[in-house]
């Protein structure tokens, strides 16, 4: 029998981001509009989380269209002409359909279908699970040139009159095009997860048993203080990893942007990693709220149009979530 | 050696003021965290965090809910101290 060699694609040495896009919910929702069910006020709301308004979509509007739109504007942005992007990866939990899939649905709107196209369930960390996967898609030569969203409309799936999480969550999508690049762009990603930690943050029933009866919608729910101590503490370990991993120290960062889950989270993790001033800290949350796996590529595109002298810096980004979870990588700002 | 109730107090008194900028003389034991004191979960999460470090012990999430005053803290410090 003559022996056949089985061909194995390999890729480019390296890959980096070539350029983002955002899309936000339609309405500002200021904190008045929301304080009555919670029996709360203005001044508590920004005092625990930072939040002025934040970004809540139209009812006609989905989470497929807030990623159609963010994936456009980071398409036209990077050059790269759609039929070419042969992988689109979206990070999102708040699509009430689980199939087929927000990503298949959006390769086709942005002109890149038959690409390969599939969803990731990564909470908060999302974003960073996905641009995990793109590099290492593209650097295996399983992909070309990728699309990663994240995408969501969580306003679907909150209770107005909870206080745990309901008056932080946001609609809104963002995206990144990941192809391959002359210099290393994407550091490696620290990621992983503790499922013994699940009930810590998610969904508060199943949607059989709202069928049966015996649940209301499902909605979100946290132990906001055990997550914000996970948070803050032990993910400044993961974010330290991720530096050391990508052979920098906190002195080589141009930028931080942490998921925007809250406010005193963002501060007290720029806190304990001991940033220097040179750092610009990523800060969306003020205007935006909590949009989950949409936050980091939302804050990001944010701080580039603010600041676009950070283009060419690096920046660590950090997601963690529902899982529980987390991601973190070291990247080059487009 | 593991510190008296008295040192634990002004211990926990100047984390308390560090995070809140409550004046350490308004922390005393019969204090409430939320009630008198207007210290939200957040912060109390970093004052635990930042006693955990200063006095060597560890401090569950369970357990922080059942610290209501300023002198459960101390109880529970001053016994579980190495």
């Amino acid at each position: 029998m003559t022996e056949i060699t089985l061909k194995q694609s390999t890729g480019p040495a390296y890959t980096r981001l070539y350029a983002y896009g955002a899309a936000r919910g339609e309405n500002a929702v200021p904190n008045d509009d929301i304080v009555g069910p919670i029996n709360s006020s203005d001044e508590w709301i920004r005092q625990r989380t930072g939040i002025i308004t934040r970004a809540r979509a139209n009812a006609e509007t989905n989470a497929i269209d807030l990623a159609t739109e963010a994936a456009r504007e980071a398409v036209e942005r990077s050059g790269v002409a759609p039929e070419d992007i042969d992988a689109v990866i979206i990070a999102t939990i708040s699509n009430p359909k689980q199939t087929p899939s927000v990503s298949a649905i959006v390769a086709d709107r942005i002109g890149a279908n038959p690409a390969a196209a599939y969803d990731v369930n990564a909470a908060c960390a999302g974003f960073a699970y996905a641009v995990a996967q793109a590099d290492a898609l593209i650097r295996a030569g399983a992909a070309h040139y990728a699309v990663v969203i994240g995408a969501e409309k969580l306003s679907d799936i909150v209770d107005p009159t909870d206080r745990s999480i309901s008056f932080l969550l946001a609609d809104g999508a963002g995206a990144a095009v990941v192809g391959p690049s002359d210099f290393p762009g994407i550091g490696p990603t620290v990621w992983g997860s503790d499922g013994s930690k699940a009930e810590l943050v998610g969904m508060n029933a199943t949607l059989t048993e709202f069928r049966d009866g015996k649940a209301p919608w499902p909605t979100l729910r946290q132990e906001g203080p055990s997550v914000f101590r996970w948070a803050v503490w032990e993910m400044v370990k993961v974010a330290r990893r991720a530096l050391e991993a990508a052979g920098i120290t906190p002195a080589d960062l141009a930028a931080f942007v942490p998921h925007q889950a809250n406010l005193r989270i963002v501060d007290e993790f720029a806190k304990q990693l001991k940033l220097p001033d040179t750092v610009v800290v990523g800060h969306d949350i003020e205007t935006t709220g909590n949009t989950s796996a949409a936050s980091i590529p939302l804050a990001t595109h944010r701080l580039l149009e603010e600041h676009p002298e950070l283009s060419g810096g690096l920046a660590l980004q950090i997601g963690f979530g529902a899982g529980l979870v987390f991601g973190a990588q070291v990247v080059v700002l487009p | 050696m593991a510190l008296t109730n008295d040192e634990v107090l002004a211990g926990l008194a100047e984390l308390i003021t560090d995070e809140t900028g409550i004046s350490a003389d308004e922390v005393a034991l019969e204090k409430s965290f939320t009630d008198d004191l207007d210290i939200d979960s957040i912060s109390m999460m970093t004052i635990v965090v930042n006693a955990e470090e200063k006095f060597g012990v560890t401090i569950p999430d369970d357990e922080v809910k059942n610290l209501k005053t300023v002198g459960d803290a101390v109880t529970f410090i001053t016994s579980h101290q190495a």
